[in-house]
C-alpha cells in the first residue's frame, strides 16, 4: 500500500467519524495549547523580571550595611551590631580601579508641601552619580549639581507624579517647596519610567545626600550603588568593596554586597525552573490526551472489527493494518497539535494586546517540544490498539456485528 | 486447482471439543460452479473459511495451485488471498464511509497499485455489475442488491481464480437475490471458479456440482452437467 493511500485512508476514517475526531482534536489541542501558552507566560515573566533588574543599571553592585548572608549553623551568641555605612566609605570605594562610580543613597519619608498642599513622600538622598547609574531621565530642568558631596545644597528633583500632585499643571521648575522643616528649590523633573521593582521612581523627591542626612539627622547610608567598570569587573569590584570596607571597619566584614549579575542569574534560573514546572504540569494534559487517543482508537478497533476482517480477507497483511491504525492515531495527534498551536498563537496574541507591558512571546522550543510530545504520545498510545487490530482473527472479525 | 486432504477443524467450546470438519477430502477444478448446502452447524462456513485461507485446519493438507498452504505464514496467506481469492459475504461488508467506487478500489489500493491504473479498472468492474451510475454513492444510499453487486465488483477486481460466496443472497429479497446470482453465474461462465454456500435449495440446485454437508463431513457430492 502506498504511503499517500495510507494517509488518505486515515483521513477518510477521521472524516467518517466526525464527532469523535473533533473531540479528540479538542483534547489534543488543549494539551498542546496549554503547554505553549504557559511556556510563553513563564518565559514572559522571566524576561519581565530580568528586564526590570537590568533596568536598575548595568554592572551594578549594591552595598548594604550589615551581614545578611545565611551561612547555616547557629546565630552568633554575641549580637553583632553592624557599623554604619558612611559617605566616607562610599568615597573610599572609588579607590578601586574596578569601580567606575558610586552612588550613596539615604532613604526616608517626609512631608512635602507647596503652599497649603502637603503630602508624605519618599525622599531619596543621592549624588549626581545616581543619574547615570540608575538610567534616570529628566523631562525638564537638570539633575543634582556636582560639587562637594558633603556640602548639601537645598535643591530637589521631583518625580513626575509628585510634581503633578503638588503643582498640577503649573510650572514647578524654580519654585520653592518645603520638605520637613527646610526649604528646597525645584531644579528638575524626572521622566516617568513606570514601576521598577516596586519603587515608583515618579513618586519620589531626590535631594543631595548630605542634605538628606541632615534632614533625617542620620549619618548612615541606606545603601551604596556601585557601578563596575565592565562586565568582567563585577567580581574584582565585589572583592574590592569587601576589602576596602573591612579595612575601614577595623577588620569586620559587616557589609553585604549584592551583584546585579548574580541576582539576574538567580532570577533567570528561578523563572526558568518555574516555567519548566508549569509546562511540566501542562504536559500532563498531553499525556491525558495520549491516553484519550488510545481510548478512542480502542473503540475504533472494536467498532470497525468487521472492517478489519474485510481488509484481512482482501489480503492486507498485519503490518498494513498496523500502519493504517497508527496513521489514524498520528493524524489525530498531529492535527490536534496543529490546532493547539494555532489556538495558542491566537491566545498569546490576544494576551499581548490585553497586557502590552508584558513581554509575551512564544518560545519556539515550546512549540517544537509540544508538537513532538503530542505525536510521540499519539503513536505510543496508538500502538496498542493498532496491534490489537492487526492481530484480530479474520473469521471472528468478519462475523462480528 | 484445489485439493483438500483429510482436513480437520476442531473448535474448543468450553471444555468440549467440537469437530466442525472431519476428514474432509475435496477436489475442485478450475471453472467449476459448486454449491455447498447443509443444515446450520454442518461445517459449510468453516469449510469456506478454510478454502479462503481465513482459517487454518488443525489437520490435513490444502493445496491451492500446487502450493501447500498449510505451511504458509499469516502474511503469505494474505498474499495468496489478495491475488487468488475473492469473497462475497452475506452482510456485504462494504466500508460505510467510502463510496461504491472507493470500496471497489480498496483491494487495488491495498495492493499498492498506481492510481492511474486503478481508475479504469474500477470503472470497468462497476460497469460489469451494471452500477456505473452509482459509483459515487455511499453504501447507505444503495439498495441491498446494489450493495452486494458492489461487493462482487470488489471481490473480482483483482481477477482472482476462486470466488467464495457465503450466503450471498441471505440478506436480499427474491428479486435482487436472483440478480446477484445471475451476476455471479456470468462471472463463472467467464471462467472464475465459483463456490456458493447457501441454505436456499433453489439457489443451491442451480450449481452444476452440489455438495451436501452434515456434521462436518461431506455427505453427498453430485455433479449435474447441463
Amino acid at each position: 500500500m502506498k504511503a499517500e493511500d495510507t494517509l488518505q485512508f486515515g483521513l477518510r476514517a477521521l472524516t467518517g467519524f466526525r464527532t469523535r475526531t473533533w473531540l479528540m482534536l479538542l483534547a489534543m489541542s488543549i494539551g498542546v495549547g496549554s503547554v505553549v501558552v504557559l511556556s510563553s507566560l513563564g518565559d514572559g515573566a522571566r524576561r519581565y523580571v530580568t528586564g526590570e533588574f537590568a533596568e536598575l543599571g548595568t554592572h551594578l553592585l549594591i552595598v548594604l550595611p550589615g551581614r545578611s548572608e545565611t551561612t547555616g549553623g547557629h546565630p552568633p551568641l554575641m549580637g553583632e551590631v553592624p557599623r554604619d555605612l558612611t559617605l566616607q566609605d562610599a568615597q573610599a570605594l572609588l579607590r578601586s580601579s574596578a569601580i567606575k562610580q558610586v552612588a550613596p543613597i539615604v532613604v526616608g519619608s517626609a512631608p512635602v508641601s507647596v503652599e497649603q498642599l502637603e503630602r508624605e513622600i519618599m525622599i531619596l538622598g543621592a549624588t549626581p552619580e545616581l543619574y547615570p547609574i540608575r538610567h534616570l531621565e529628566l523631562s525638564r530642568g537638570k539633575f543634582l549639581p556636582a560639587g562637594d558631596v558633603e556640602q548639601g545644597a537645598a535643591v530637589a528633583v521631583l518625580g513626575g507624579k509628585v510634581k503633578r500632585e503638588l503643582f498640577g499643571n503649573r510650572r514647578a521648575l524654580g519654585e520653592w517647596i518645603r520638605i520637613g522643616d527646610r526649604r528646597f528649590r525645584v531644579i528638575g523633573i524626572l521622566k516617568d519610567k513606570g514601576q521598577s521593582l516596586g519603587t515608583d521612581i515618579s513618586d519620589v523627591a531626590i535631594i543631595p545626600v548630605a542634605t538628606a542626612q541632615a534632614l533625617f539627622d542620620q549619618p548612615s547610608l541606606f545603601r551604596i550603588l556601585v557601578q563596575a567598570k565592565g562586565p568582567d569587573a563585577a567580581v574584582p569590584a565585589e572583592q574590592a568593596i569587601i576589602d576596602i570596607i573591612r579595612k575601614r571597619h577595623d577588620g569586620e566584614d559587616d557589609v553585604t554586597v549584592i551583584t546585579q549579575d548574580a541576582v539576574l542569574a538567580t532570577f533567570d534560573g528561578i523563572f526558568r525552573a518555574l516555567t519548566l514546572t508549569v509546562v511540566g504540569i501542562a504536559a500532563i494534559s498531553l499525556g491525558v490526551a495520549g491516553i484519550l487517543i488510545m481510548n478512542v482508537m480502542l473503540v475504533a478497533v472494536s467498532q470497525r472489527t468487521p472492517e478489519i476482517g474485510l481488509l484481512k480477507a482482501l489480503g492486507a497483511p498485519q503490518k498494513q493494518i498496523l500502519h493504517l491504525f497508527l496513521m489514524e492515531a498520528a493524524l489525530l495527534s498531529l492535527l490536534g497539535a496543529a490546532l493547539g498551536v494555532a489556538v495558542s498563537f491566537f491566545g498569546v496574541w490576544a494576551l499581548g494586546r490585553a497586557f502590552p507591558d508584558f513581554p509575551f512571546e512564544i518560545p519556539l522550543w515550546a512549540v517544537g517540544a509540544s508538537v513532538g510530545v503530542a505525536l510521540a504520545t499519539g503513536l505510543l498510545f496508538g500502538v496498542l490498539p493498532a496491534r490489537k487490530a492487526a492481530r484480530l482473527d479474520p473469521v471472528e472479525a468478519l462475523s462480528r456485528r | 486447482m484445489i485439493q483438500l486432504q483429510g482436513i480437520e477443524r476442531i473448535f474448543h467450546v468450553g471444555s468440549e471439543d467440537v469437530h466442525a470438519l472431519r476428514a474432509v477430502d475435496l477436489k475442485l477444478d478450475a471453472g467449476e460452479y459448486i454449491s455447498i448446502m447443509g443444515p446450520s452447524g454442518s461445517g459449510k462456513s468453516t469449510l469456506l473459511n478454510i478454502l479462503g485461507l481465513l482459517d487454518h485446519p488443525d489437520r490435513g493438507d490444502y493445496l491451492l495451485d500446487e502450493i501447500n498452504t498449510t505451511s504458509l505464514s499469516d502474511d503469505q496467506r494474505a498474499e495468496v488471498r489478495r491475488h487468488k481469492i475473492g469473497f462475497v459475504f452475506q452482510s456485504f461488508h462494504l466500508v460505510p464511509r467510502l463510496s461504491a467506487a472507493e470500496n471497489v478500489e480498496l483491494p487495488l489500493t491495498l495492493a499498492g497499485i498506481e492510481p492511474e491504473e486503478r481508475k479504469p479498472r474500477v470503472e470497468q468492474a462497476l460497469a460489469s455489475v451494471d452500477l456505473s451510475d452509482r459509483a459515487h454513492h455511499r453504501p447507505d444510499q444503495l439498495s441491498g442488491g446494489e450493495r452486494q453487486r458492489v461487493a462482487i465488483a470488489r471481490a473480482t477486481i483483482m481477477r482472482p481464480a476462486l470466488l467464495l460466496a457465503d450466503e450471498p443472497t441471505g440478506n436480499l429479497d427474491k428479486h435482487s437475490g436472483s440478480e446477484v446470482i445471475n451476476t455471479l453465474e456470468t462471472l463463472n461462465r467467464e471462467g472464475i471458479t465459483l463456490l456458493v454456500v447457501t441454505h436456499d435449495p433453489e439457489i443451491g440446485t442451480r450449481a452444476r456440482r452440489r455438495i451436501r454437508m452434515v456434521d462436518g463431513a461431506i455427505e453427498k457430492d453430485e455433479s449435474h452437467p447441463d
